[in-house]
C-alpha cells in the first residue's frame, strides 16, 4: 500500500511528460488510478472479510514520523473516492486541458495530490497525517493558483494557503499533545485510548487545536470564505479537490478522531452547533449566487456544515447517515461541477440567466447534470435520497436536540436540492438562447467521467448490497458493529414524510426562484474581511517595525548595539555575587598624570571642532595607554602600540586632510544622552576590568611560556615564541587578514583605475 | 594531518589564485578548491565516525599550551556544509563575475572566506575562534566593498561597523576571561569550572558572549546589520553570506554555552529563549512587506536563526538536536535561494519585485528548481525545513514550554505567508515589463539544481540525519568526551 502510494508521487514526471500530449495520449493516465480504484476496492472487500490492512514505510522513526497505513471501513471508503473520482477526473482533465499549455503541470500536481490524499485518509500515523495533510493544502494553492495571470487567482490561492495551513498548524500542535498524552503516534491507539484523552488536562486544548483544524480544512464557518474564492481553479480541479474529496478531509479528522475525543458534550455541541449553522448559512447564501460554480461552492460549504451536524449529534445513527452522506454528496456535486465544467468549456459562461435549453447542444451532458440534480433532490432511486433518508431517521431518534432541529435540516435540504436543479436542470431546459446556438457539442471525453459518476447515483435502486460496505465505514466512526437496513421502501414513515415534503419545498423554491434571489437580503456575514484584517495587522506591523530599521543611521544602530550590551553587563554584574574589592594600594603620582592624561585626551576627542584635532587627542590617548603597558613590564608591547598609535594618526592626517570642519549635526540632547551611554558603558567595562584584575587566577600558562620558550622553543622573547611558535595559528590568521586587506585595498585601486580607463 | 586541510587548502588556493590572471583558469581552481575542501571534510566526517574525535594540537604543543584543532560530528557535519556551499557558490561563478572585480582578486577573497568559516568551526581555543572571525570580516567586507554603487558602500559600511564593534565585545569577553580562568582552551575551561567552579563574574562574562555571538548570528536586537547589507552584493557572495556566516555565530554560542556555561549560569538560557522566540517573530514579520526577493530573504533569514538558537535556549537533547537539523536544512535552502536570486539579477538586472514575473510561465524549469528551496524554507511537508520544525515543537511541549512551541508554529505560518508572497511576485503575477534582458544560463541552473536535490535529499534521508544530530545533542549537553579528547587525548 506504501509503495503503491508513493508511486502515485513517483508518476507525476511521467504525468506532466504525457499530459503535456494531446488528450488521446494524456487520458491514458487515468489507467493508475483505475488500477488504484480496483486494489483499494479489493482491499476494502478484503478488510471487510478479514483484518484491516496495514502496511508501514520507515520515514524518520527516532521522531516517531513513519508512513504506517491503515485501511478499515472508513479510510478504504473514502480511498475508493479518491481514486474513483481522480480516474473521472484524470480523463475529464486531459480532455478539458486538451492544447492547454499547462496541461502537463495540470497532471503532474494532480498526481501529487492525490498522493498526499491517500495518504491523509489511510495513514495510521498522527505525524504522517500531517504531513498529507499539508502536502493536500500545497497542491491546492498550486492549483488554485493555476490561472495565475488572474490577480484573484493568485490571492485566493494564498488565501486558501494560509487558512487551511493554521489549521494545520493547529493539527501538528494537537498531534504532539497527543503523542504525549497516549505516547503513541498511531490514530488507531489513540481511538482506543478515549477514555485516557478525555479525562486529561489536555483534552481541552486537543480537542480546540483537532477542530480548528477540521473546520479550516473542510470550510466551515467562521473560515468557510476560502472555498468560494478557491472557485478561481479550473473546474476540474473544484470538483475533485474542492468538493469531492480534500474539503472532505476536515470530515474525515472528525470522524476518525469520534471515538479518541468524542462523546463529550464539548466535542458534540461544538461541531453540532458550527455545522448547522453552516449548513443554513451557506445554503442560504448559494441561492443568491448566479455564477454556478459560485452556487456549487456554497452549497458544498452547506453539504459539508450537514456532515459536520449530523457527526456532531454523535448517536451511531447519525455517524452512519453522516458517511452515506459523504458518499452520497462526492458522486452529485462532483458530477455537477463537471458538468458546469462542460458548460463553461463549451459556451464560455456559467451565468444562470444566460443559460438555458443546453439538451439540444450538450445532449448527454445534460443527463449526467439531471442525475445529479435529481440524488441531490433526494429524490428515489438515487443514493441521495437513501443518504437522507437514513439522515432524517437518525435525527428524529437522537437525544441531544430537540427535534426541531429536523426544520433546520429539511430547509437546508431543500435550499441544496435548488441548487441542484439550478445547476443540472435549470441550464438545459427551456429555449436555447440565440448567442449560445453555435455551442460545440462536448467530446465523449468530456461527457464520460460526469456521466458516470451521475449514474453512481442510481446506484440506491441496489440499497441492500449497499448496506454491507456503508455500515462497515461506519463501523469504523462508531467503534462497534451496528445494525443498517438500506431499503427505499420502508412503509409510509416519519422520514418518508419528511423527505416527500422537501422535495415539495425544493419544486415551491423552484417555482420562485427568481423572486427568491431578489429578496435574499442580506448577502450574509463575510467573515473574509477578517482575514483581511488580519492580514492587514500583521502587514501595518511588518511595516512599523521594518521601514525605522531600514532608515534608521549607523549612529543609531551603534546607539542600540551599545545600550543593549550595557544593559545586558550591568545587570549581570548586580546579579553576579559581590565580589570582594581589597583596598587599592595606594596610587603613585605618575599613575594619576597618566590617567588624567587618557582622560583629558579622550574628553578633547569628544568635544573636537575639527577632524584633525580629534585624531591627535585619540593619539595622545593611545600613548597614554602605551605608557601604562611600558611601566608594567611590557615594553615590547608598549614599543608596538607607539608605532601603532603614530602611523594610525599619520595616515588619519593624509586621509582627512581635505575634510572640512566637523558640523554640529546632533541636538543637545542627543548628545547628553549618548555621554550618559557611553560612561555607563564605559563604567560596567571598568569594574568588570577592575574585578579581574585583582583578583588574580593562578595559570598555569605563563609559567608554562616562561620556562618552555628558552628551553623547548629555543627563543628567549617569549611574546615572540608565543606569536610565532606556541600559538602560530593565530599568526596565520592575523597575517591572512592583513593579506587580505592588502588584496583589497590593491583591488579597489585596479578597479578604480580601470574605471577610469572606461571613461 | 587531516583536520588541518580545510583550512590550508583554501589557503593555499587564495595564494595560488593571486598568480593567476587567467580567469576561467581562476573559476575552474576556485571550483576545484571548493571541490578538494569538501572533499577534505568528507573525509574527516568518516575518520570522525570511524575513529572518534580528532584533536591536532598544533606545533606539537599540548593543549592548553598551543592551539588545538578539535573535529567531532558537529564540527566535521558544519565543514562539509562549508564545502557544499563553497562547491555550489564557485560553480554559480562560471556563469560571470564582473570582470574588473573578477580579477581584482575576487576568486581568491572568496577562498579566504571558506577558510576563516572553517577555521571557525574547527578550533578549540577562542581566541583562536576569534582571530577566524577577524578573517571572516575582512574577507567579507572586502568582498562586499568591491562593489561601489552608493548603496552598497553604505551597506558595506554598516556590516563592518557593526561587526567589528561584535569583535571588540568578544575581545573584550577574551580578555576578562583570561584574566579570571587563565586559559581559552574550551575544553580546559570546562574542566576547570566543572571542578574549581566558575569565576565570580561569569554571569556578566555569558552576557558578553552572548551579545558577541548574537551580533554574529543576528539575534534580535542585534541584527540590523544583516538585512542592512545582504541584498547588495552579486548574488554568489549574498549566498554565500547567508548561507554561512551567521551559522558561524550560531554555532559558536552552541558551542560556547554548552562547555562553558551550562552548569553554571542556568537563568541565561530563558534569556536565550525569549530571544529566540522574539527574534523569530520580528524577522518573519518583517519579512511580510518587503518588495525585494533578497530583503524577503533576508529578513526571513533573521526570523530563522530564531529556530536555530531556540533548541540551546531549551538546553534539551531533542530541542537542540532539531536546532541542529535546523541549521544544515537551512544552510542549503537559503544558499540556494539566494543563488535563484542571482537568476533575477541576470533575467531581470534586479531582484526588486517591482520588475519580476512571469517566470511560471516562461521558464518553468527555473520554476520548479526554485519551487522546493522556497517552500522548504517556508517548512511546508515534506521539504526539509518541517522536520526539524516538528522536532522542535515536540521538544518544547515535552518539556512544558508551551508557549515556545506556539510561537515556532506561528512564525512557521508566517513564514508559509511571506515565502507565498515572494513566489506570487517573483513567479506568477505578470512582470510589468515583461522584458528579459538574458536567459539563465544552465551554468547557474546546475548548482542550483544540485542544491535542490540535496535539499529533497535532506527531507528524504532524515532519519539519519536525525539520528547524528541527535548523538551530537547529547555530546553538547555531556561535553566530557569532548574535554577528555582534547585534554587527554584519548578520542
Amino acid at each position: 500500500m506504501a509503495f503503491l502510494i508513493l508511486t502515485t508521487l513517483a508518476l507525476s514526471p511521467l504525468a506532466a511528460w504525457l499530459g503535456r500530449r494531446s488528450a488521446r495520449w494524456a487520458q491514458l493516465l487515468a489507467l493508475w488510478p483505475l488500477f488504484l480504484t480496483i486494489w483499494f476496492a479489493r482491499g476494502f472487500h478484503s478488510a471487510l472479510t478479514n483484518e484491516p490492512l496495514t502496511d508501514r514505510l520507515s520515514w524518520i522513526p527516532s521522531m516517531g514520523l513513519e508512513l504506517s497505513f491503515r485501511l478499515d471501513g472508513l479510510s478504504g471508503l473514502f480511498a475508493l473516492l479518491v481514486t474513483g473520482i481522480g480516474t473521472c477526473i484524470v480523463v475529464y482533465g486531459a480532455h478539458y486541458f486538451d492544447g492547454h499549455p499547462y496541461s502537463g503541470r495540470f497532471q503532474a500536481t494532480l498526481f501529487g495530490f492525490m498522493t498526499a490524499m491517500l495518504g491523509v485518509v489511510l495513514t495510521d500515523n498522527v505525524l504522517a497525517l500531517f504531513v498529507f495533510w499539508e502536502l493536500t493544502g500545497f497542491t491546492s494553492f498550486l492549483l488554485i493558483g493555476f490561472s495565475h495571470r488572474k490577480s484573484e487567482s493568485r490571492r485566493s490561492a494564498i488565501q486558501a494557503l494560509i487558512v487551511t495551513g493554521s489549521g494545520g498548524l493547529a493539527l501538528l500542535a494537537a498531534a504532539a499533545l497527543l503523542v504525549q498524552v497516549t505516547g503513541s503516534e498511531s490514530l488507531f491507539t489513540h481511538t482506543q485510548s478515549g477514555e485516557l484523552l478525555r479525562a486529561h488536562p489536555f483534552y481541552l486544548p486537543i480537542v480546540l487545536c483537532l477542530l480548528l483544524a477540521a473546520f479550516t480544512k473542510s470550510a466551515q464557518f467562521p473560515f468557510h470564505f476560502w472555498l468560494p474564492g478557491a472557485m478561481a481553479a479550473p473546474t476540474p480541479v473544484s470538483a475533485y479537490l474542492h468538493s469531492a474529496t480534500m474539503v472532505k478531509a476536515g470530515v474525515y479528522l472528525v470522524a476518525r478522531m469520534s471515538p479518541a475525543v468524542g462523546g463529550t458534550q464539548l466535542w458534540n455541541w461544538t461541531i453540532a452547533a458550527v455545522g448547522a449553522f453552516t449548513m443554513l448559512g451557506a445554503a442560504y447564501r448559494a441561492v443568491q449566487e448566479t455564477d454556478l460554480k459560485k452556487i456549487l461552492a456554497y452549497s458544498t460549504v452547506s453539504a459539508l456544515g450537514t456532515i459536520f451536524f449530523l457527526l456532531g449529534l454523535g448517536t451511531p445513527a447519525t455517524l452512519t447517515a453522516a458517511v452515506g452522506y459523504i458518499v452520497a454528496h462526492a458522486c452529485y456535486k462532483g458530477t455537477l461541477f463537471l458538468v458546469t465544467g462542460i458548460i463553461d468549456h463549451q459556451t464560455g459562461t456559467r451565468d444562470v440567466a444566460r443559460l438555458a435549453g443546453l439538451r439540444r447542444v450538450l445532449p448527454v451532458t445534460a443527463v449526467a447534470g439531471g442525475l445529479a440534480a435529481l440524488s441531490m433532490m433526494g429524490l428515489p432511486p438515487f443514493f441521495g435520497f437513501l443518504a437522507k433518508e437514513i439522515a432524517y431517521e437518525a435525527v428524529l431518534a437522537q437525544p441531544l436536540i430537540p427535534q426541531v432541529a429536523l426544520g433546520a435540516l429539511v430547509l437546508a435540504s431543500a435550499l441544496l436540492g435548488l441548487c441542484g436543479l439550478l445547476v443540472g436542470y435549470a441550464p438545459f431546459v427551456g429555449e436555447l438562447p440565440q448567442d449560445l446556438r453555435e455551442t460545440r457539442r462536448a467530446s465523449p471525453g468530456l461527457w464520460l467521467g460526469p456521466l458516470l459518476l451521475g449514474t453512481l447515483g442510481t446506484l440506491g435502486l441496489f440499497a441492500g448490497a449497499l448496506s454491507t460496505p456503508l455500515e462497515f465505514a461506519a463501523r469504523s466512526v462508531v467503534g462497534r458493529a451496528l445494525p443498517l437496513e438500506l431499503a427505499l421502501w420502508h412503509g409510509v414513515t416519519p422520514p418518508l414524510l419528511l423527505s416527500v415534503a422537501t422535495v415539495a419545498l425544493t419544486l415551491l423554491l423552484y417555482w420562485q426562484r427568481r423572486g427568491i434571489r431578489r429578496f435574499a437580503r442580506p448577502r450574509g456575514l463575510n467573515t473574509a474581511r477578517l482575514y483581511d484584517g488580519a492580514v492587514g495587522v500583521l502587514d501595518w506591523i511588518s511595516l512599523r517595525i521594518s521601514r525605522p530599521l531600514q532608515d534608521a543611521s549607523l549612529s543609531t544602530y551603534v546607539l542600540v548595539f551599545v545600550v543593549t550590551t550595557g544593559a545586558l553587563i550591568g545587570t549581570g554584574l548586580s546579579l553576579s555575587i559581590r565580589v570582594h574589592l581589597p583596598s587599592l594600594v595606594p596610587l603613585r603620582t605618575y599613575e594619576v598624570l597618566i590617567v588624567l592624561l587618557v582622560v583629558a585626551a579622550a574628553i578633547t576627542a569628544v568635544r573636537a571642532r575639527t577632524t584633525m584635532t580629534a585624531v591627535l587627542s585619540l593619539g595622545t590617548a593611545g600613548y597614554g595607554v602605551a605608557l601604562t603597558f611600558l611601566l608594567y613590564g611590557a615594553p615590547d608591547l608598549a614599543m608596538t602600540q607607539f608605532s601603532v598609535e603614530t602611523l594610525t594618526a599619520i595616515i588619519f592626517v593624509f586621509v582627512f586632510w581635505q575634510f572640512p570642519k566637523v558640523e554640529e549635526t546632533t541636538s543637545r540632547v542627543a548628545r547628553i544622552r549618548d555621554g550618559v551611554v557611553s560612561m555607563a558603558f564605559g563604567w560596567y567595562i571598568f569594574v568588570l576590568t577592575l574585578v579581574t584584575a585583582i583578583n588574580p587566577t593562578s595559570s598555569g600558562l605563563s609559567s608554562f611560556y616562561a620556562e618552555a620558550a628558552p628551553t623547548l622553543a629555543h627563543g628567549r622573547n617569549i611574546v615572540n615564541v608565543i606569536l610565532v611558535d606556541f600559538r602560530a595559528l593565530d599568526t596565520l590568521g592575523e597575517i591572512t587578514v592583513l593579506v587580505t586587506a592588502a588584496v583589497g585595498v590593491a583591488a579597489l585601486l585596479h578597479i578604480a583605475s580601470q574605471e577610469k580607463l572606461a571613461r | 594531518m587531516l583536520l588541518i586541510l580545510p583550512i590550508i587548502v583554501p589557503m593555499l588556493t587564495a595564494a595560488l589564485l593571486l598568480l593567476v590572471r587567467h580567469r576561467g583558469v581562476q573559476r575552474w581552481m576556485a571550483f576545484l578548491g571548493s571541490m578538494t575542501h569538501l572533499g577534505c571534510g568528507i573525509a574527516l566526517f568518516r575518520l570522525v565516525q570511524s575513529e572518534g574525535i580528532q584533536v591536532l594540537q598544533s606545533g606539537s604543543w599540548k593543549a592548553p599550551f598551543g592551539i588545538v584543532l578539535v573535529a567531532d560530528t558537529l564540527t566535521t557535519l558544519l565543514v562539509i556544509a562549508v564545502g557544499v556551499v563553497g562547491a555550489a557558490t564557485t560553480a554559480f561563478g562560471f556563469a560571470g563575475v564582473d570582470p574588473r572585480r573578477e580579477s581584482g582578486g575576487y576568486h581568491s577573497l572568496f577562498m579566504v572566506l571558506l577558510m576563516g568559516v572553517s577555521g571557525a568551526f574547527l578550533t578549540g581555543d577562542l581566541f583562536n575562534l576569534y582571530v577566524w572571525f577577524e578573517v571572516m570580516l575582512v574577507a567579507s567586507f572586502v568582498l562586499m566593498a568591491l562593489h561601489r554603487t552608493k548603496e552598497q558602500v553604505r551597506a558595506a559600511f554598516t556590516y563592518v561597523t557593526l561587526n567589528l564593534l561584535a569583535s571588540a565585545i568578544l575581545l573584550t569577553a577574551l580578555g576578562l576571561l583570561y584574566g579570571q580562568s587563565g586559559t581559552l582552551n574550551m575544553a580546559d575551561l570546562s574542566r576547570q569550572w566543572s571542578t574549581a567552579g566558575p569565576p565570580p563574574l561569569h554571569l556578566p562574562l555569558a552576557l558578553l558572549f552572548l551579545t558577541a555571538f548574537g551580533i554574529k548570528a543576528a539575534l534580535f536586537p542585534w541584527f540590523f546589520w544583516l538585512p542592512a547589507s545582504y541584498h547588495t552584493p552579486p548574488a554568489a557572495i549574498s549566498a554565500i553570506f547567508a548561507g554561512l556566516l551567521t551559522k558561524v555565530g550560531v554555532y559558536s554560542m552552541i558551542r560556547v554555552f554548552t562547555l562553558l556555561f551550562q552548569r553554571v549560569s542556568p537563568g541565561i538560557y530563558t534569556l536565550i529563549l525569549v530571544l529566540s522566540a522574539v527574534t523569530m517573530v520580528v524577522g518573519v514579520t518583517c519579512a511580510l512587506t518587503q518588495r525585494d526577493f533578497r530583503r524577503v530573504l533576508s529578513f526571513n533569514l533573521v526570523g530563522h536563526i530564531g529556530y536555530t538558537t531556540l533548541g540551546l535556549g531549551l538546553l534539551s537533547p531533542v530541542a537542540l538536536a532539531g536546532s541542529l537539523l535546523y541549521v544544515l536544512h537551512h544552510i542549503v535552502a537559503i544558499t540556494n535561494l539566494y543563488l535563484v536570486g542571482g537568476i533575477f539579477l541576470r533575467v531581470r538586472r534586479t531582484t526588486d519585485f517591482a520588475s519580476l514575473g512571469s517566470l511560471y510561465r516562461t521558464h518553468p524549469y527555473v520554476a520548479l528548481l526554485s519551487l522546493v528551496p522556497i517552500f522548504a524554507l517556508a517548512g511546508v511537508p515534506p521539504l526539509s525545513g518541517f522536520i526539524a520544525k516538528i522536532v522542535l515543537v515536540q521538544a518544547s511541549f515535552a518539556q512544558g514550554v508551551y508557549w515556545a512551541g506556539g510561537i515556532a508554529l506561528f512564525v512557521g505560518l508566517l513564514s508559509v505567508l511571506s515565502m507565498a508572497r515572494l513566489w506570487d511576485e517573483s513567479f506568477w503575477k505578470d512582470a510589468p515589463d515583461g522584458v528579459d534582458k538574458a536567459s539563465p544560463t544552465w551554468k547557474q541552473l546546475l548548482p542550483i539544481g544540485a542544491l535542490t536535490l540535496l535539499s529533497l535529499g535532506i527531507s528524504v534521508g532524515a532519519e539519519p540525519l536525525l539520528d547524528m544530530t541527535s548523538r551530537v545533542a547529547g555530546d553538547l549537553l555531556e561535553p566530557s568526551a569532548y574535554v577528555r579528547a582534547v585534554l587527554d587525548g584519548d578520542g
